[in-house]
């Protein structure tokens, strides 16, 4: 599988609550207002204009704070194809895996893309393409592998458990 | 080679030997939800499993907004409650004077206990390291997934040792110290690993202390953060431990760690997390005579008695400048405030009491910011939009510094109101 989008480039330490502000966590439901309100608090041209497919590049220990899983179900639900970063914080790592959205750890790539830039990821063969330049990453732990397939961590359960 | 706390702890859940990197699969102590326990339920329903595996070890705490502020936050806990006794769930801490903030319950009701897995859905579980437990916050999904299957995966993390030795000198606290080490490490510098406090400097701290240090874990990147459980922690335990499945575990002398830090608590003067990060510190002496509009004293961070009491040393027989909202952490707390006056002398100094819960640390209620204003808190988080505005600006400090703060109206320094 292969993805091509726009960037929307950000910085270190974007956290939960600059993604999806703490107020919303228990007056928005559904996953379709969630999208509404992403990353309201960090960028508003992203909230207004993001468009499905694009892709999110961020700094080092992207989404840390709060344990939030709407940070990462409202940048899905936004159709984000995957987000880079030059690293993420644990529990928003986790999250993104259980919610089967794909993330990738590449400082490297980061460090080369800018915003707006057209950036090419071929999940098969681990290469993402930016600016004339190609950049190498590690396949997922099986384990992750068979999460993202599955669609995340509850589908993936309910498979495990013969409830599929 | 000696073993690390978290290779000791996951390694007793897994029954087996372990070492760092290693993934186990793990049954869960405990399992904490607050008023998330809503959007969990339904998660869990989708699943298909007709019972959680063990209504014994769910704990349900409502405390991020209560009472209800808002028809959504009603029905909200209102899914709770029918969850709860459709699935018999054993634990629940609803909005009555037996409740509070999740974490200060968890600790104070004797939850959190050495050597137990505890995993909450909530980044802040990493407060129960203070008892000696491995304690780590999960997203929604994840902790469905748990009610269900009884299971729950980590890599054993790498560990991380802080050293502390000495004494804070008077007008400082475990909290400039925590928010001085996040200044040093920055806000990843923990990412993925466990973090231990070593040192005679943790050995005077009382469990209010340590509870401080390892809330704050998660504010530097901790999967989780711990302190040996020493004898103030099995005497605090003995009155109500909730299980019989905990052991006192510590690293091994000659353990392997990957990275290592020493401080010595003299050395430490009172200091803020700038807006609007909380590794963004600055010492009293640059932000002194700041202007603030709001004083926040609670939380999960700073909300217990030992805190209260700190403030209210302080702010005794004086005016505050400013709004000032008192918030104890439990009910349990409120009461003990109450038999030692420090209710009067914050009445009597003009500040708002809030019933216990999580107040407008996270931008729910009981002291939103109006755009341009700034508040001193003694919550954990700081960034931007997180009391509710995303134009206001939130200073992190300790109970001293918030309650010396509150008195003039701009932030100032703990020693000189001693």
């Amino acid at each position: 599988m292969s993805v091509k989008g726009k960037v929307w480039k950000y910085g270190d330490d974007v956290n939960t609550d600059v993604i999806f502000p703490g107020k919303y966590t228990y007056t928005i439901k559904e996953r379709s207002d969630m999208a509404k309100v992403a990353l309201e608090d960090l960028d508003m041209e992203f909230n207004k204009n993001a468009k499905p497919g694009d892709i999110i590049v961020g700094g080092k220990n992207w989404g840390c704070g709060s344990s939030r899983e709407q940070a990462v179900s409202c940048v899905k639900e936004r159709g984000i194809a995957v987000i880079i970063a030059k690293s993420f914080a644990r529990i928003y790592y986790r999250n993104c895996f259980n919610e089967g959205l794909p993330i990738i750890v590449c400082p490297e790539a980061v460090d080369a893309i800018n915003m707006g830039d057209e950036v090419e990821v071929d999940f098969e063969s681990g290469v993402i393409r930016a600016g004339g330049k190609e950049f190498k990453f590690p396949a997922y732990p099986e384990f992750v592998q068979g999460l993202i397939k599955d669609g995340g961590l509850i589908p993936h359960v309910k498979k495990s458990l013969g409830l599929a | 080679m000696g073993k690390t706390f978290a290779e000791k702890a996951l390694g007793r859940a897994a029954g087996y030997d372990v070492v760092a990197n290693q993934v186990v699969t793990v049954e869960p102590d405990w399992c904490m939800s607050h008023d998330n326990g809503a959007p969990i339920a339904r998660t869990f329903k989708k699943i298909g499993v007709k019972n959680v595996w063990k209504p014994e070890r769910i704990v349900f705490i409502l405390d991020h907004a209560v009472p209800a502020p808002s028809s959504d936050h009603a029905v909200n806990h209102k899914e709770v409650r029918e969850f709860v006794a459709e699935q018999g769930v054993k634990h629940f801490y609803d909005v009555t004077s037996d409740g509070g903030v999740c974490h200060q319950k968890m600790c104070e009701e004797g939850f959190a206990l050495p050597g137990l897995i505890m995993v909450g859905s909530d980044s802040h579980t990493c407060t129960y390291g203070a008892y000696g437990a491995f304690s780590t916050g999960i997203g929604r999904s994840e902790m469905a997934a748990a009610w269900a299957t009884g299971k729950i995966w980590f890599k054993v993390p790498e560990s991380m040792k802080v050293v502390v030795t000495g004494k804070f000198k008077p007008g400082v606290s475990a909290k400039d110290f925590i928010l001085k080490f996040i200044g040093d490490v920055r806000a990843d510098g923990a990412d993925y690993m466990s973090v231990e406090f070593h040192g005679e400097g943790i050995e005077n701290m009382s469990i209010a202390e340590r509870m401080t240090l390892c809330n704050m874990g998660i504010e530097f990147g901790a999967k989780n953060a711990v302190c040996r459980p020493d004898q103030k922690v099995l005497d605090a335990i003995k009155k109500n431990a909730k299980c019989d499945r905990w052991e006192p575990l510590w690293a091994d002398e000659d353990a392997v760690y990957a990275a290592e830090y020493h401080y010595d608590l003299g050395d430490i003067e009172p200091g803020v997390a700038k807006p609007h990060k909380v590794d963004n510190y600055g010492p009293i002496s640059e932000v002194k005579g700041t202007k603030i509009h709001e004083a926040f004293l609670g939380s999960c961070t700073n909300g217990r008695i030992e805190d209260l009491r700190a403030a209210a040393a302080i702010m005794k027989g004086k005016k505050v400048a400013v709004r000032t909202i008192v918030i104890p952490a439990s009910w349990i707390v409120y009461r003990q405030a109450m038999k030692e006056g420090l209710l009067d002398v914050f009445l009597d100094s003009g500040c708002v009491i809030c019933n216990p819960g999580c107040g407008p640390c996270m931008g729910n209620h009981e002291g939103i910011l109006a755009p341009t204003e700034a508040a001193i808190s003694t919550a954990n988080r700081n960034f931007k939009g997180r009391m509710g505005d995303k134009e206001s600006f939130i200073y992190l400090a300790s109970p001293m510094m918030v309650a010396a703060s509150a008195l003039k109206g701009e932030i100032s320094d703990p020693r000189e109101a001693l």
